[in-house]
């Protein structure tokens, strides 16, 4: 794994401080530290949301111009994938069936929560480690499985799911491929519980002295409503996942009606499943899945633009009280994801009440960021400009999501473009964008080295332009009603005819993202040798991470953290300098 | 810095980690239980007709009481630890897992004579959940067995270097062990008598 060469460097500080001398395999690799196993998720990570974009890169070739070779890798992809170079539709399947799952499961959760919060919160809390050692080692590796089985899924006969992330049935029950992709649901589904059972109490336990509730640092109360939604949602896809295993394994047929004709031949099951069943298992986790993604976000871009302005965050008890509220409701939304498979109005109605309901606590969390920026005299370094791109990217996700709740209006726009530029809009532009932020703001802490800035303002604005140009249009073919599953864009439909030309500076958006995202790999591993060194606190920031040393040692603190004030203590009256950290009487 | 309340309890919220750890997992396996209930009654709802009587209530009501009964020894097993009676401790450990053990033995009885019957997941929705929440709940059996046999094995020792943490330990496994007991309670009215 290229993260072990990482660790290599960018632990060498370690050394001063740990007790006893550790082997290479136990410091680096099988180690129990919260921030190498953070720095190992957060790579791990990185490197999941590569492949998973380059395989997006090689759909987007086959959507600007269908049936032509594949150029670079196409004479690669082998006969039963690409023949001649040229995509097969089971192929194109595969790779939005995997690109979805590897993006969310493998990509996103585990920069996120896995990355993050695994190596700011024990600082943020002034807790020595995570509560658990041996189990956050043991969630990693866990992880680490279902992503190489997740991978391995590609190259048996047949090739990987191809029944998109949401793994329908009873098509999912038929197609090759599922059931390698449940086995690494699995194993990813138990990381997470593992790793929320540990979070959890890591926050309720681990908090330094003085470090009472409404103390904590935003980015730790985004964790941990992300955990406890991580810890109570997770398990029903696990059943529906042990389920939908049962039903390809062992014959059964939880989710497969009776009566169902394969290829002309009738299918020899006992039948009287419940093929929705599936759907309300899943998007019972999935929807607060979604805010699993967005709620780590809102705690990166909290510290950073408290940080930039130089100001407390606007209204941070209204920021707890909502995300915590956001949490509970996230549990009561699901069904929003399918009003289209007729499972009644009085459903639809309740579901969409709900769902207008859970709109207000994000516009108040939006609403709240936006106003910390009012009036200030705003620093605007790399990690900055990630989170003032947040805002309005985050805004336009969640905006065009409000005719996707109301029933009505989704009918129209359900199976179309739309849907993937909305929620791309919050997870791309918006989380992602979040989590490049994070990377430059807490690169100095994991590293003691500052990410060179030229390259990160071409890494921003080069993405920035690039994504919106991938998104943006879909929304014009979605409202044109362009399918959002057919592999040639869905040629044969005379709606289509104008709205194709899109896919061309979609896909020409997407490549050139591709190219945007150079300067940060080279950034990344250039600056953790060549970075320009730096002390414990370069952003003269406030929260009890940054007086830890840079990279902090074994143990985290030199002293034990007492914590005298508020998390966002920014240019008080009177005060000599205009932060005052918490950890300074 | 060592990590704070491993043993000891946290003042402002009065509890150790590994409680804390405990009962957050119980909630996670709640969920999960929780769902495939859910779908017991989704399936049956739906269902045109429900089999009655295809399972031996006799062998389950057997089972019932084994599981209770190892419920009371596993009590005993931590209670005789606070009272410092480490022998009594192990002796009521043992019955635990003997009593588990039986209760899985019965298990295999019953699956074998269904598989001999050809009543397997693939011949209605009634058999596919039965093993699906049996299957299930035997593996929390076998995992609790496991956990049970290492702290009579190799994880003993630990009364010698530190009483109160191991004591702790047996604390959250029967915690654990009375959610397991707990499962096979709702399902054995569910699936043998309903």
């Amino acid at each position: 794994m290229d993260n072990v060469t990482t660790h290599g460097s960018v632990a060498h500080g370690h050394a001063h401080a740990a007790h006893h001398e550790l082997g290479f395999w136990r410091k680096y690799v099988f180690s129990v530290d919260h921030k190498v196993i953070g720095i190992q998720y957060a790579v791990t990570g990185l490197l999941f949301l590569l492949f998973g974009f380059t395989l997006m890169m090689i759909m987007r070739w086959q959507m600007a111009y269908p049936g032509r070779p594949i150029p670079l890798i196409g004479a690669w992809l082998g006969q039963d994938r690409a023949p001649m170079g040229v995509m097969l539709p089971e192929f194109y399947n595969q790779l939005g069936a995997m690109h979805g799952t590897i993006m969310v499961f493998l990509g996103v959760v585990p920069l996120a929560v896995g990355g993050f919060g695994n190596f700011v919160m024990p600082l943020q809390i002034g807790a020595p480690d995570m509560a658990f050692p041996k189990l956050n080692m043991m969630s990693y590796w866990v992880y680490f499985l279902g992503g190489v089985t997740m991978l391995a899924s590609f190259f048996p006969t047949g090739g990987a799911a191809q029944s998109g992330w949401t793994s329908y049935p009873p098509l999912a029950v038929i197609a090759p491929g599922q059931t390698m992709w449940l086995v690494g649901m699995i194993f990813l589904i138990t990381s997470s519980l593992l790793g929320s059972v540990n979070f959890i109490v890591t926050i309720v336990q681990l908090r330094a002295k003085g470090l009472t509730w409404m103390r904590l640092p935003f980015f730790v109360w985004a964790q941990l409503v992300t955990a406890f939604l991580l810890l109570l949602a997770f398990p029903p896809l696990e059943a529906a996942g042990v389920l939908q295993l049962m039903d390809r394994v062992g014959g059964s047929s939880f989710f497969m009606p009776s009566g169902l004709v394969v290829s002309g031949k009738p299918l020899m099951i006992s039948g009287n499943g419940n093929p929705l069943l599936w759907q309300h298992l899943f998007w019972f986790l999935a929807h607060p899945e979604v805010y699993v993604l967005i709620l780590p976000a809102f705690g990166i871009i909290s510290e950073i633009i408290a940080n930039n302005t130089r100001k407390p965050l606007w209204g941070y008890k209204t920021l707890v009280y909502s995300v915590v509220f956001l949490g509970f409701m996230s549990f009561i939304v699901w069904a929003h994801h399918m009003f289209m498979t007729g499972m009644g109005t009085t459903m639809s109605a309740f579901f969409q009440t709900t769902t207008m309901i859970i709109s207000i606590p994000s516009v108040i969390v939006l609403t709240s960021l936006l106003l910390s920026l009012w009036g200030a005299s705003i620093r605007f370094n790399p990690p900055m400009l990630f989170a003032l791109a947040f805002l309005p990217m985050f805004a336009i996700g969640g905006l065009t999501g409000l005719p996707l709740g109301l029933a009505p209006s989704d009918i129209h726009l359900h199976d179309t473009y739309y849907v993937i530029g909305h929620f791309h809009y919050v997870v791309a532009p918006g989380t992602i964008f979040a989590l490049f932020g994070g990377v430059y703001y807490w690169f100095p802490k994991a590293t003691g080295k500052k990410m060179n800035e030229m390259l990160g303002y071409l890494h921003f604005w080069g993405s920035f332009i690039c994504i919106n140009l991938v998104f943006m249009p879909m929304f014009i073919q979605g409202l044109g009603g362009m399918n959002r599953r057919m592999y040639d864009g869905g040629a044969q439909y005379a709606h289509n005819a104008g709205l194709l030309k899109w896919n061309l500076v979609i896909g020409f958006a997407a490549w050139s993202l591709g190219l945007f995202q150079l300067p940060f790999i080279y950034n990344f591993f250039n600056s953790i040798k060549w970075g320009k060194a730096v002390d414990k606190n370069p952003w003269e920031a406030t929260t009890l991470e940054w007086s830890a040393p840079s990279p902090p040692g074994h143990g985290n603190f030199l002293t034990e953290p007492v914590v005298y004030r508020g998390p966002y203590e920014y240019s008080v009256p009177g005060a000599a300098r205009d932060f005052s950290p918490q950890f300074e009487a | 810095m060592d990590i704070p309340y491993i043993v000891e309890t946290r003042p402002d919220t009065g509890l150790a980690n590994g409680k804390l750890g405990i009962w957050l997992f119980l909630a996670s396996e709640v969920m999960l239980f929780g769902a495939l209930f859910s779908t017991y009654i989704i399936l049956r709802v739906g269902a045109p007709e429900w089999p009655h009587g295809e399972l031996s209530v006799l062998l389950g009501a057997i089972n019932t009481v084994l599981l209770i009964s190892s419920s009371v020894t596993m009590v005993m097993a931590w209670a005789s630890l606070k009272m410092k009676d480490f022998g009594k401790h192990r002796l009521y450990l043992i019955l635990t897992v003997l009593l588990a053990a039986v209760f899985l033995v019965n298990k295999y009885f019953e699956y074998a004579e269904h598989y001999a019957k050809h009543e397997l997941p693939s011949h209605s929705t009634f058999f596919a959940i039965y093993f699906t929440l049996t299957g299930l709940h035997g593996l929390h059996i076998l995992g609790g067995i496991i956990v049970m046999v290492y702290f009579l094995g190799p994880g003993a020792k630990m009364w010698k270097t530190n009483a109160d943490q191991f004591t702790n330990r047996i604390e959250y496994t029967g915690l654990y062990w009375h959610f397991v007991d707990l499962v096979w309670i709702f399902l054995f009215p569910v699936l043998y008598l309903l």
